[in-house]
């Protein structure tokens, strides 16, 4: 689950990690009256979005007057923000966050991540802030210091030290990075962190440090023990079909292509779309019905395809194994009955009693037909959908 | 022989009498697996499915010479339940749990190394010895014992490689499910190994996805140390960067951990690839009669 800015500074306010004052607003008259309280002459308006690369695409604005931060703020809010990192719809800005600007001397990055190659949590540090730091790990890969820490040993002193002198650290800003780096770390621990990012993180005139830009992913399946965290949550950032299948417990992924699949298992899944790929035709979704294949779920899982209004047939593939095949089959007919499934449906049905769920499928008088294997139903499926998209 | 767990082998379940750890043990103990019994902490002196009940893995270890353990405790308490499987001696623990916190997995991870057990999963349908031991959520049904050692990081994907395998009549000598969250115990590499040593096995399927770079890591330990023949098939060519699909650990980021990739270092190692899930049976077929 990703966090917005604004969410994600609060969190940084915890860990005593500093950050410009700012108020999150969501009309321009508030923004007005944040402006006039944080007081100063300059001020910046943030478009919240799940989204890098927000002051490219003209979500972040540098004003000068406090009509100008209404302004800034009634034209981003109610918008989509395009960037290099959405779809082309981009994601909608329902709250903005003005700040004070900083008075920024260098722009360094910093972030917390798992790298799952060493099994250990690791701290990125580069002078190069400001940058997109995949950029960076592309052309100077020196130019990024990865600190590995054991889980059980925790962050320690001479980790930071060694940040502090890679990027040239002083005085004040040497000393504060320690702590910095400390906050970090706890924050990423107790609340179940995928990825912290501070970038840029910015050296003020004063030698101070300042996470000027913040981000924060949980970890989804940590969330049952942070229930503050989890009711952050902005479904308004993730596409809503992936949000109703999550609340009925189904792994649903939208594609681009016409041929739809629903399927037990991640890997049979992902295998399937690729299969349809390979005999021709473009898979409409990734969609994991998971262990228990009953026809409530499998009534949803089709509910779900159907919303999508570019599918032309319906790949089902499952391999039954604990649960028995006939009893899938009645859950697909039954299924198909109460959606009245017109699409044509492939069924490739593998496992226990695949012989008896096979014949009740090919005699349910339904638009389905049964394939003979794996291969089989790829081809058939990217047939029906060219002969129903003729 | 076969690898890691036979008939020989003493399973106990972790929440042996909840509603997963109960159906999966039914099943285990219908194929014949050497079920000694069960912990629910709590619940210990009781007898469940004929079976003895025990309030912790330290009394099992202790009355049933318990030497293995399958792991359905809910996600909030596998991590707690793996680590006390570990201290209490148990040398295979097989997690077939999913949603546990990665965080939790991290410190299990560097925990269990010093034990010296062998994790498998979590997030995995377990292992199986054909006609032997099963212990898992696979169905027993579409195994056949014989010569070819399976390992995947995908559950259904490995019932594919079973089931051709079954069809063709190669036979399986030993299946891992090794799991698809990106902090997990054995690895590709770690089975690999156990394989080649293996006299029963004859041949690999190797069944990989998208993320990480555990199929790139494998592709290098064949090329340097296997000599039996081995099939790859991995899943996900056509799965968006940035999308993680349905296993925690499948997700492509910065452009790293594509398919493509690992097919190119697989073959490039030697390895014969199943460019479709529906021919690592034929492939590994032709690579034994080759042999």
């Amino acid at each position: 689950m990703n966090l917005h800015e604004f969410q994600a500074k609060q969190l940084f306010g915890r860990y005593k990690i500093p950050t410009p004052n700012g108020q999150v607003v969501t009309s321009g008259t508030q923004a007005r009256q944040a402006a006039e309280q944080l007081g100063g002459e300059l001020w910046v308006v943030k478009a919240q979005v799940h989204s890098g690369g927000r002051g490219k695409a003209g979500g972040v604005k540098l004003v000068e007057t406090l009509d100008s931060v209404a302004d800034a703020a009634y034209d981003m809010l109610g918008q989509r923000l395009v960037t290099h990192q959405t779809l082309a719809q981009g994601l909608p800005i329902n709250q903005v966050l003005v700040e004070q600007p900083s008075d920024i001397q260098r722009e360094l990055y910093l972030a917390v991540v798992i790298d799952r190659v060493s099994q250990q949590i690791v701290f990125m540090v580069s002078a190069q802030g400001g940058m997109d730091i995949e950029q960076v790990a592309d052309e100077t890969p020196d130019a990024i210091l990865n600190l590995f820490i054991d889980p059980i040993v925790g962050l320690q002193g001479y980790q930071c030290r060694r940040a502090g002198f890679f990027l040239g650290l002083t005085g004040d800003a040497f000393k504060q990075l320690q702590n910095l780096m400390q906050g970090l770390y706890q924050l990423f621990i107790e609340n179940d962190g995928s990825l912290v990012e501070i970038n840029p993180l910015v050296v003020t005139g004063q030698n101070e440090l300042l996470a000027v830009d913040a981000k924060v992913n949980l970890d989804d399946n940590a969330l049952f023990r942070h229930a503050e965290l989890a009711a952050m949550f902005d479904p308004a950032q993730e596409d809503e079909t992936e949000v109703v299948a999550q609340q009925h417990g189904l792994n649903y992924i939208s594609l681009d292509g016409e041929v739809a699949c629903m399927v037990n298992g991640a890997g049979l899944a992902m295998a399937t779309m690729d299969l349809i790929q390979k005999e021709g035709g473009s898979p409409a979704n990734f969609l994991d019905v998971g262990g228990g294949t009953t026809a409530e779920r499998v009534a949803q899982a089709f509910k779900l395809i159907l919303s999508d209004s570019k599918v032309k047939s319906i790949l089902v593939n499952i391999f039954g194994g604990i649960v028995r095949c006939d009893l899938i089959a009645e859950g697909i007919i039954q299924a198909a009955k109460e959606v009245e499934l017109t699409l044509p449906v492939i069924v490739r049905l593998e496992g226990t009693n695949a012989d008896l769920g096979r014949g009740l499928l090919a005699n349910s008088g339904m638009t389905i037909s049964v394939a003979q294997d794996l291969t089989d139903a790829a081809k058939q499926s990217v047939a029906a959908a060219k002969e129903v998209a003729k | 022989m076969s690898i890691l767990i036979d008939k020989k082998t003493r399973v106990i379940c972790q929440g042996f009498t909840g509603k997963q750890g109960t159906f999966h043990s039914e099943q285990a103990l219908a194929y014949g697996t050497n079920l000694v019994g069960g912990v629910t902490p709590g619940k210990g002196g009781q007898t469940h499915l004929g079976k003895p009940v025990f309030n912790t893995v330290y009394d099992a270890v202790e009355q049933t010479g318990a030497d293995a353990t399958m792991i359905y405790v809910p996600a909030a308490f596998a991590a707690d339940a793996i680590l006390e499987a570990a201290d209490a001696g148990i040398r295979i623990i097989a997690c077939i749990t999913e949603g546990i916190p990665v965080l939790d997995m991290l410190r299990v991870k560097h925990a269990v190394n010093n034990y010296g057990v062998n994790l498998i999963g979590p997030n995995c349908p377990g292992l199986i010895t054909p006609g032997e031991c099963k212990i898992g959520i696979m169905p027993g049904s579409i195994h056949l014992p014989g010569k070819i050692g399976i390992v995947s990081r995908s559950g259904t994907l490995t019932y594919e490689a079973v089931h051709q395998t079954t069809q063709n009549g190669l036979g399986q000598s030993t299946c891992v499910g090794i799991g698809g969250d990106p902090i997990h115990g054995m690895s590709f590499i770690d089975c690999l190994e156990l394989f080649e040593n293996d006299p029963q096995t004859e041949g690999i399927v190797m069944v990989g996805e998208i993320g990480g770079q555990a199929e790139e890591d494998a592709a290098d330990y064949i090329r340097d140390h296997v000599t039996k023949p081995v099939v790859a098939y991995i899943a996900g060519l056509t799965a968006p960067e940035g999308k993680r699909m349905g296993h925690a650990g499948a997700i492509i980021s910065g452009g790293q951990g594509t398919a493509e990739a690992k097919f190119a270092a697989l073959e490039k190692a030697g390895v014969r690839l199943a460019l479709s899930p529906a021919e690592m049976g034929d492939q590994i077929f032709e690579a034994m009669a080759n042999n």
